[in-house]
């Protein structure tokens, strides 16, 4: 699984060759002190033989020293390629998420989006890490050992042949049956982040319902099943280090009594057999390495099949080679049959054969009921969303033969749900255009009714906003928010229910303001309110994913009976009493 | 950089052996429910590191007295021989027993301790005030749970055991070689002070270098978290460049950090194996030295040099721990801090009690619902006086800020008699939704009282005052379930039918029974499937179901259009009746028909009265219900 990852490792490449090679040297050097050490044993102090046991001594330091430079080597190449690797995975997901569609982004959902870039990226890290150094290191133990081990004794390392293949069918049972005891546990640890995360949100509602007992009683059944389904995997991982033991301690035995009868019977030497043992740690110690990267990588298999989800998502919005450089003339929309569903051609649609025409430079209010499809239609508008039939067409061009940057740029859209970033308000104002001049920031705050309260902070443009825009209240938000798209300096401006928490005077004011701010642009506004879209040139009636009207306020409120019974809905018994 | 960040800096540039040894101690105290089983690994691991001694130690006189005196023998006699294998046999398996013994009981010591912290941690969240979710991002907080807790279950489930496996094998190699050659153990001693130096260089090094990338591992995080959440806008406004070299910035800081961590922190163990070699070369010289001029026996210099071997491997191993439990540490530290975080403060004594009335008027207490809640005030003398809750909500000179230099409500004074709307109208910021978060206590006023059917509210329990008011907040929050349960979520004894009867009172019924499973929809945390409206339609039922004799309904009504406001129209008239509320609207239509409309202006009310009244005085109420007009 985690191969689908290794072409990210791009410029880290030459480290990661560097660090195995590095690891031979090392590894090769290594296999080979216990043999001079024996040396020193066998022949230097058993024949007291201070010159050859100084020869000895000095060439084990040397390569000692050599060996540690390897390591030290190895170390650093791997930590280079390995934090690299998940850099570049890092970034590499962060761009495609920026590629992505509003349609790609429901489907993983923000938080899962965020864990996938986050905790799984770190997983995978420690696990390319772990083999960089293991997974060359121990194989090649494993044979230089065993080379080593042959040719001391080659009918003795008949014992091998039983203890490899014993270690390498429990560690593949191991392995094997762990991984899906770790799925389970890790999907149960996402569930428990999603409850975490769903009380930081609406502790609000959680404090005033009173239910942080039943919250923690919710918390704990979870919590408690992370536990269980964690213990269940780790019961299975445990077996690694009893099953090594079991193997080693049972060659160390098979050892001495094959050995032992080999020496009694004069074919082996006593130094030879103490070597053996040695090589058969070595040995056993590689696999035991082996297989702990194994469980490893099955630990990981979770994470990187996330990540790989994500890389491989194909961004349902994609541009037409030829869009480059056409520009967006005027303000005129038209939609021609257009059909669109959030589930895809097989879903529900939401929206059905809607034609609509807009002028450039008009200004069209919608009305509708609570999930008339008001917010779906206009997001075909900058191309959130693809139709799936029939065309959106705005200045005469169909929006797909746009650039997306174009495109969005000519069209400001306020969001109903929208989001304001930590860092002043000045440097959120400059989303809307980034060499936004004072003066132009300020006119546009003017606009927004926004420039009054900003002042009245004690930092003014210069005050920090908290994660989310914290510090400021819901109607304040939304008419930074406004401001933001107007610096756009759009073609097209799109108001989706931006005002709903400003009062009434200040949304008026709003609404006067931006027809002198601007003047020429295609302003649609999406209201709950009458008032906000009484003087609109043309208003469309929503109904059902349907438009069923569309007019003038006077004719609308002569002709159409849902327009109608919203308006009287709102000002009911508001005449007679200013009248009075 | 935030104050925030630099406070968190400079806390982890403290971490005083002090802190560390008392953290430790912290940690250990959430073992103790497994204080047998942790005896028992203890024991365990001794067994182990005991048998894996053997291993080496039999093999000597396996050697000397089974093997070499019968070389070269036709017929030997090798009783004794498997006699002894055996018994190394024996000892092998009791062994590997204990080796799995003791994994086995660390997994669930492992498991059960994070099990406490977590739902400790997660209980006491619970018990913090409003103000302190303020001040933190929910990425901060939900670290706690991830980053922190699992650097703990490394500590936990790995650095324990083999901490105090390398320390029995220490000592006991250590007794071994000072038994063999004192003088020999003087060179050890020496390697050993080289070794401890420079695991503490390398130590502090990648230690200063793991805390950066600690830091920079939270500011991209904590970006990635921000940004994936406004990927939208990020989207509407084709900001997808600067964002990207935003994050680019963040990441390449991650990588050098990260970089030089690992790096030091992965030397360790061969730098720390070499020197073992190296250790071992200069032991075999001094050791050849001595047994020429002092007659060392050979057999002793060679099992010291074993020894030599055997001594490096748990040093290593230490030092290796020391970089996780570094890590491990602080992130104990940040958890206990948040567990350290005060408490909602409650001094209330009063509680909210089912009630029943006599036929004289009095109040008694009663097991069941009935309909009728009463106040319970115990005396001194262990009787209590029980006074039935009406919704009479007094405000008197309520002043409130929500730093210490701002104030944002000054001097308010209002009333609410039982069974009255009262609505609260002004514009944005003007402290409206503040006065309700005063009522229900998410916040404390330090100036004025608030007082309850007589009683102040801090006399209250926080629980009891909260479950007399429901609550449908500005910001709709739905949570991961069915529309029934969350529903269910205002009173969690409500059958399916008062559930449903609620819904009906939201107008919420039909658009329900239209989703895919009717009421067993799934909702999912953001809610996706559902429109800003429906939620708040939900968000009302749960309201409804909850049953509570004050209301308060802040911009509860703001996402749903007029028409379906005017549908719903008669449920909430019956939803109010007999309650008192407080509705905060900007739609006056909503609030025409209130007992009293109470006009905020910057955090005083300017004017108050009903409707018709604050028509005629032609002020402030005339001029936002006009402003509407005067565009008509």
């Amino acid at each position: 699984m985690i191969r689908k990852l290794f072409p990210y490792i791009g410029k880290y490449k030459t480290y990661t060759v560097l660090a195995p090679a590095a690891v031979i040297i090392e590894v090769f050097l290594e296999v080979n002190v216990p043999r001079t050490m024996t040396k020193i044993v066998d022949i230097g102090i058993a024949n007291r033989d201070l010159d050859y046991i100084l020869r000895m001594g000095a060439m084990m330091i040397i390569m000692a020293v050599t060996s540690l430079i390897m390591g030290a080597l190895a170390a650093r190449f791997a930590s280079i390629a390995g934090t690299g690797f998940s850099k570049e995975i890092r970034k590499n997901m962060f761009y495609k998420i920026q590629d992505y569609s509003f349609a790609n982004i429901d489907k993983f959902s923000t938080a899962s989006l965020v864990t996938r870039l986050t905790s799984d990226v770190t997983n995978t890290q420690m696990t390319f890490m772990m083999m960089l150094r293991m997974m060359i290191r121990a194989p090649i133990m494993l044979i230089m050992a065993t080379f080593m081990a042959v040719s001391i004794n080659t009918r003795l390392s008949a014992v091998f042949m039983v203890a490899i293949p014993f270690m390498g069918i429990a560690l593949y049972f191991i392995a094997t049956r762990a991984y899906p005891k770790f799925r389970t546990m890790f999907k149960k640890l996402d569930r428990l982040n999603a409850v975490i995360q769903e009380n930081l949100i609406g502790i609000r509602v959680v404090k005033a319902f009173v239910r942080g007992e039943y919250e923690e009683e919710k918390f704990r059944d979870i919590a408690n099943k992370v536990r269980e389904t964690q213990r269940r995997a780790e019961h299975i991982v445990i077996w690694n280090m009893p099953v090594m033991q079991f193997a080693m301690y049972g060659c160390m035995l098979a050892i001495s009594w094959f050995g032992g009868n080999l020496i009694i019977a004069g074919d082996m030497l006593e130094g030879e057999l103490m070597g053996f043992i040695s090589y058969v740690t070595q040995i056993l110690m590689s696999l035991m390495m082996i297989s702990m990267v194994f469980v490893m990588l099955v630990i990981s298999r979770a994470s990187v099949s996330r990540i790989v989800e994500v890389l491989e998502e194909k961004p349902d919005i994609t541009e037409k080679p030829s869009s480059e450089g056409i520009p967006v003339e005027d303000g005129s929309i038209r939609f021609e049959n257009v059909s669109f569903g959030y589930g895809g051609p097989e879903g529900n649609k939401v929206l059905e054969n809607i034609n609509l025409s807009i002028e450039s430079g008009e200004v069209v209010g919608i009305i509708g009921g609570t999930g008339s499809a008001k917010t779906t239609l206009v997001q075909l508008i900058p191309r959130l969303y693809d139709v799936l039939d029939g065309k959106v067409i705005v200045s005469g061009r169909d929006v797909r033969d746009f650039s997306l940057k174009t495109l969005r740029n000519s069209v400001a859209m306020v969001l109903q749900n929208n989001v304001l970033f930590s860092g002043t308000i000045k440097e959120n104002l400059k989303w809307g255009n980034e060499n936004a001049t004072d003066e132009e920031i300020i006119e546009a705050c003017k606009a927004a009714q926004a420039h009054a309260f900003i002042m009245s902070f004690p930092n003014g443009y210069d005050t920090v906003l908290g994660q989310g825009g914290v510090n400021v209240s819901g109607g304040q938000k939304q008419r930074l928010c406004i401001a933001r798209a107007l610096l756009k300096k759009p073609k097209i401006i799109i108001l989706d229910d931006s005002t709903s928490a400003v009062d009434t005077v200040t949304d008026a004011k709003i609404r006067e303001a931006l027809k002198k701010y601007l003047a020429g642009t295609t302003v649609i506004i999406i209201a709950q309110r009458i008032a906000s879209v009484i003087d609109a040139d043309k208003i469309v009636v929503m109904d059902d994913g349907k438009i069923n009207a569309v007019g003038s306020h006077e004719t609308l409120l002569e002709t159409n009976p849902i327009y109608r019974e919203v308006y009287e809905s709102q000002h009911q018994g508001v005449v007679e009493n200013v009248g009075a | 950089m935030s104050g925030r960040e630099q406070r968190t800096m400079r806390n982890m540039n403290i971490m005083k052996p002090k802190n560390a040894i008392k953290i430790i101690k912290r940690v250990i105290s959430y073992m103790k429910p497994y204080r047998v089983q942790l005896v028992l690994v203890l024991i365990c691991v001794l067994i182990s590191v005991a048998s894996n001694i053997a291993a080496t130690y039999f093999l000597k006189p396996l050697f000397n007295r089974y093997i070499i005196p019968y070389i070269g023998r036709q017929n030997p006699d090798l009783s004794e021989f498997i006699r002894m294998i055996l018994t190394m046999g024996m000892i092998y398996a009791i062994g590997v027993l204990a080796t799995y013994s003791y994994n086995r009981l660390m997994v669930t010591v492992t498991t059960g301790t994070l099990y406490r912290i977590r739902t400790d941690l997660f209980s006491h969240m619970q018990t913090l005030p409003i103000r302190f979710f303020d001040t933190h991002t929910h990425g901060e907080l939900m670290s706690r749970y991830t980053n922190d807790t699992d650097a703990l279950r490394n500590m936990l489930s790995q650095s324990f055991v083999h901490i105090f496996q390398s320390m029995l094998m220490v000592s006991g190699v250590f007794t071994a070689m000072l038994l063999l050659s004192p003088i020999l153990t003087v060179i050890v001693v020496l390697m050993l002070v080289i070794m401890i130096f420079i695991i503490k260089k390398l130590g502090s090094k990648s230690g200063r270098y793991f805390r950066e990338q600690q830091m920079a591992i939270g500011k991209v995080n904590g970006y990635i978290e921000e940004l994936i959440e406004g990927q939208k806008v990020v989207k509407v406004f084709c900001h997808e460049n600067k964002v990207k070299s935003d994050f680019d910035n963040l990441n390449n800081e991650l990588f050098e950090a990260a970089k030089q961590a690992n790096t030091f922190a992965s030397m360790l163990r061969p730098i720390m194996g070499n020197l073992s070699y190296i250790h071992y070369s200069i032991t075999a010289i001094a050791g050849a030295v001595m047994s020429i001029t002092t007659g060392l026996d050979i057999g002793s210099l060679a099992s010291f040099l074993q020894y030599t071997r055997s001594f490096a491997q748990p040093v290593t191993m230490m030092s290796e721990q020391f970089n996780s439990i570094l890590m491990a540490l602080a992130g104990a530290e940040r958890i206990f801090d948040m567990l350290d975080q005060e408490p909602e403060t409650d001094e209330g004594f009063v509680t909210l009690v089912n009630a029943e009335k006599n036929e004289k008027g009095e109040i008694r207490e009663s097991a069941e619902r009935t309909g009728i809640w009463a106040w319970k005030i115990p005396k001194d003398d262990g009787s209590a006086e029980y006074v039935e809750v009406k919704g009479d909500i007094r405000f008197s000179n309520v002043v409130f800020g929500y730093e210490k230099d701002k104030t944002v409500l000054s001097g308010i004074t209002l009333y609410a008699k039982p069974g009255q709307k009262i609505a609260f109208v002004g514009s944005t910021g003007a402290g409206k939704t503040t006065v309700t978060n005063l009522i229900n206590r998410f916040y404390d006023v330090p100036d004025g009282a608030i007082l309850y059917d007589g009683i102040p509210i801090n006399n209250i329990k926080k629980k009891d005052l909260r479950r007399s008011l429901s609550m449908v907040l500005q910001d709709t929050h739905l949570f991961t379930g069915t529309v029934m349960e969350n529903i269910r979520y205002g009173r969690l004894d409500a059958t399916d039918e008062e559930v449903i009867e609620a819904a009906k009172l939201a107008n919420a019924d039909s658009f329900i029974r239209h989703l895919p499973q009717g009421y067993n929809t799934l909702i999912t945390a953001d809610g996706m499937n559902l429109s800003q409206g429906q939620r708040q339609l939900i968000a009302i039922a749960r309201a409804a179901v909850a049953d509570s004799p004050v209301l308060i309904l802040d911009e509860a009504t703001s996402s749903i259009d007029t028409r379906t406001e005017a549908l719903i129209e008669k449920g909430m008239d019956r939803l109010m009746e007999g309650r008192t509320v407080f509705v905060i609207a900007h739609r006056l239509s909503t609030v025409r028909n209130s007992n009293a409309i109470i006009v905020l202006e910057n955090g005083s009310i300017v004017e108050r009265g009903d409707h018709d009244d604050l028509i005629k005085q032609h002020g402030r109420y005339y001029q936002l219900y006009t402003g509407l007009l005067e565009l008509a």
